[in-house]
């Protein structure tokens, strides 16, 4: 398939530019309150990006991921307190631990379709969230986890928030790079193809069963890490952050940036987070205005805004092309509307 | 005795059931016509409860006028929010028609914290009276659950077995197509389902309050618990919403006394997860189409 040239270039570029804008950011500022939204954008944005390569590109809607959050904070959390382990270790421990529970769900899940995926993940979902609150033991229950220490890599201390906010802002940067490297790689392509038709899929040979369990183990895994991050920024859990609440929440912060779009996710949370940010001062008529911009902006704008903007692009762009060729190809632009390349 | 507190538990778990079966009906009944999730039933139910509450405390209405009230007034809310949300978010992609309800739900749920605050508040229903049935000591309310629960079933029954207007939801839910081909008219049938659920949405909760507390929040347990029932009964089925209902109260109930009431929540959780891990479709699911 021929590849807008500029396009492509955009797409290049975008992460480079916005990789400087972002390192600039605390150099410019040193108020704590707009680098502690850039990290909490950071950080939901690295968990919803696990939750549009499920949701999104594989198409199945899992509504689990903040259990999987949870899980990845409090490993962290408690491996950190309790085990007195260092940082790095903590961390890659918390996130295959989240993968291997990850892995464990995802192969009695993911043999339900549909809905009844959709609702057995947050059942999952709830199962996390109360085994967090009542494992009193282990977890502290609702009385919360102090006293996570800072985290530390070799000498190298992340006390202050602008560390903190490098820290945070590296992972995002990987992850982002390694979504768009698997977003393009064949198993990015397979991905889609069970979105479209898991029969076609499977007709063309696909494992599907086994696609969908490496998406899911590696949405899980993204939700993990965010969660890890999550604790060594804030160094204080309570059950409340594995809550469904926060899986409606990314879901949302997916939706409105544009879901299965490589930028969907930073768009959306960044947009709802200072959005919700701005409406704080509202207080308790928050959610009042809240919920029926979300019920408008679902009717209004279906694909999200990084979706509105790929889709009138690859309608002009289709439409650019017709005219060169004046040929009839009916069946290109459903094609291309339907999946193929959305990634802007 | 033992055997005494083991019947005393089959009661509660029926009271329990009752009341997720009608929970569970409400979705039930949505997602044969729809195909939507409605995660805002919960918070319809919520309503009905603090619309009872405010019938019977601030007007003096009786018991039972004031729930009428509510669920005239709920089915009326059901029915708005189809014409208003849900409607127009039928031919979207169905993850939108589920982000619509989640924002429905932080609508109602904050409206009702503004207006009427996040205190618990106590519905003091006229039947607090206990009585002694073989041997078993019932609080009159918990009776009039069951029995209310029961009327209300088998008067669906009726209403969806027997009347035309009852049928053409059967229809829609058993074959969309095939309604249509017949003259059926979806709008009105998906708005008159969307009216019945709520108003059993809002019969359940105004029942439930006197053993319950009526607060803001109070919906997004049953609202959960009631997914977990229509999942394990089979999405769209009427008679595994009622079943599975009774079974997880009953469940519910039992594994509180036995096990461990701390994970009296989880029971439900764990249920589902053992069931769909062995039957992936559920207990009564309708054939795959």
């Amino acid at each position: 398939m021929k590849k807008n040239p500029v396009h492509n270039r955009v797409s290049k570029l975008a992460v480079p530019v916005l990789t400087l804008i972002a390192a600039a950011i605390p150099l410019l500022t040193s108020n704590t309150y707009y680098l502690d939204i850039f990290i909490k954008v950071f950080i939901w944005t690295i968990a919803v990006s696990g939750m549009n390569i499920i949701a999104g590109y594989t198409g199945q809607l899992s509504l689990a991921h903040a259990g999987f959050f949870g899980i990845g904070a409090y490993a962290l959390g408690l491996l950190m307190t309790k085990a007195e382990m260092p940082f790095l270790p903590s961390l890659a421990i918390a996130v295959v631990l989240t993968g291997l529970v990850g892995s464990v769900v995802g192969v009695i899940s993911l043999r339900l379709k549909g809905h009844y995926f959709a609702i057995f993940s947050l059942c999952v979902g709830v199962i996390i969230l109360l085994i967090i609150e009542k494992w009193e033991s282990l977890t502290e229950g609702v009385r919360g986890l102090l006293g996570i220490p800072i985290p530390k890599i070799g000498s190298l201390e992340f006390a202050t928030i602008s560390a903190q906010y490098y820290l945070i802002l590296f992972f995002l940067i990987l992850t982002l790079l390694v979504n768009r490297r698997v977003i393009h790689s064949l198993v990015g392509r397979t991905f889609l193809s069970i979105r479209n038709s898991e029969e076609l899929a499977e007709a063309l040979g696909i494992n599907v069963m086994q696609s969908k369990i490496l998406a899911f183990v590696y949405s899980t895994v993204l939700a993990g890490l965010a969660g890890a991050l999550y604790a060594g920024y804030i160094r204080f859990l309570g059950p409340d952050i594995a809550n469904v609440e926060h899986t409606f929440d990314m879901l949302l912060y997916l939706l409105v940036g544009g879901i299965s779009t490589l930028w969907g996710p930073l768009v959306g949370t960044a947009l709802v987070t200072v959005l919700m940010q701005w409406l704080q001062s509202w207080q308790e008529y928050r959610m009042i205005i809240f919920g029926p911009i979300l019920v408008i902006l679902v009717m209004f704008l279906p694909y999200g805004i990084i979706g509105a903007f790929v889709r009138r692009k690859m309608k002009r762009q289709w439409e650019q092309e017709m005219q060169e060729n004046s040929i009839e190809r009916p069946g290109m632009r459903d094609q291309r509307l339907a999946g193929g390349e959305l990634d802007a | 005795m033992e055997v005494e507190l083991f019947f005393q538990q089959i009661v509660n778990g029926l009271v329990l059931g009752s009341v997720y079966s009608l929970v569970a009906l409400g979705i039930t009944l949505i997602y044969g016509i729809m195909q939507l999730p409605n995660f805002a039933h919960g918070h319809l139910y919520m309503l009905g409860a603090y619309l009872t509450l405010f019938m019977m405390t601030m007007y003096g209405f009786h018991y039972w006028p004031a729930i009428l009230v509510s669920v005239a007034v709920l089915v009326l809310i059901g029915m708005l929010l189809e014409r208003l949300v849900f409607r127009p978010l039928h031919n979207a992609p169905h993850i939108n028609s589920m982000i619509a309800a989640v924002g429905v739900m932080l609508f109602i749920e904050a409206l009702a914290r503004k207006m009427w605050g996040s205190d618990y508040h106590r519905l003091d229903s006229p039947y607090e009276d206990a009585i002694s049935l073989f041997g078993l000591t019932i609080t009159q309310q918990r009776l009039i659950i069951i029995i209310a629960a029961i009327v209300l079933m088998i008067g669906l029954n009726l209403f969806l077995k027997r009347t035309v207007i009852g049928s053409t939801i059967e229809a829609m839910a058993q074959n969309r197509e095939g309604a249509f081909l017949v003259g059926i008219n979806a709008n009105k049938v998906s708005l008159l389902t969307f009216g019945i659920a709520s108003g059993l949405a809002a019969a359940a909760a105004s029942l439930a309050a006197p053993i319950n507390l009526v607060y803001p929040s109070m919906g997004a347990m049953v609202n959960l618990k009631a997914f977990v029932i229509i999942v394990l009964g089979g999405m769209g089925s009427i008679p595994g919403a009622v079943l599975g209902g009774y079974i997880l109260g009953l469940a519910e109930s039992i594994s509180g006394t036995y096990i461990n009431s701390e994970y009296k929540d989880l029971a439900a959780f764990v249920i589902l997860v053992l069931i769909l891990t062995l039957k992936p479709t559920g207990l009564f699911a309708k054939e795959a189409r």
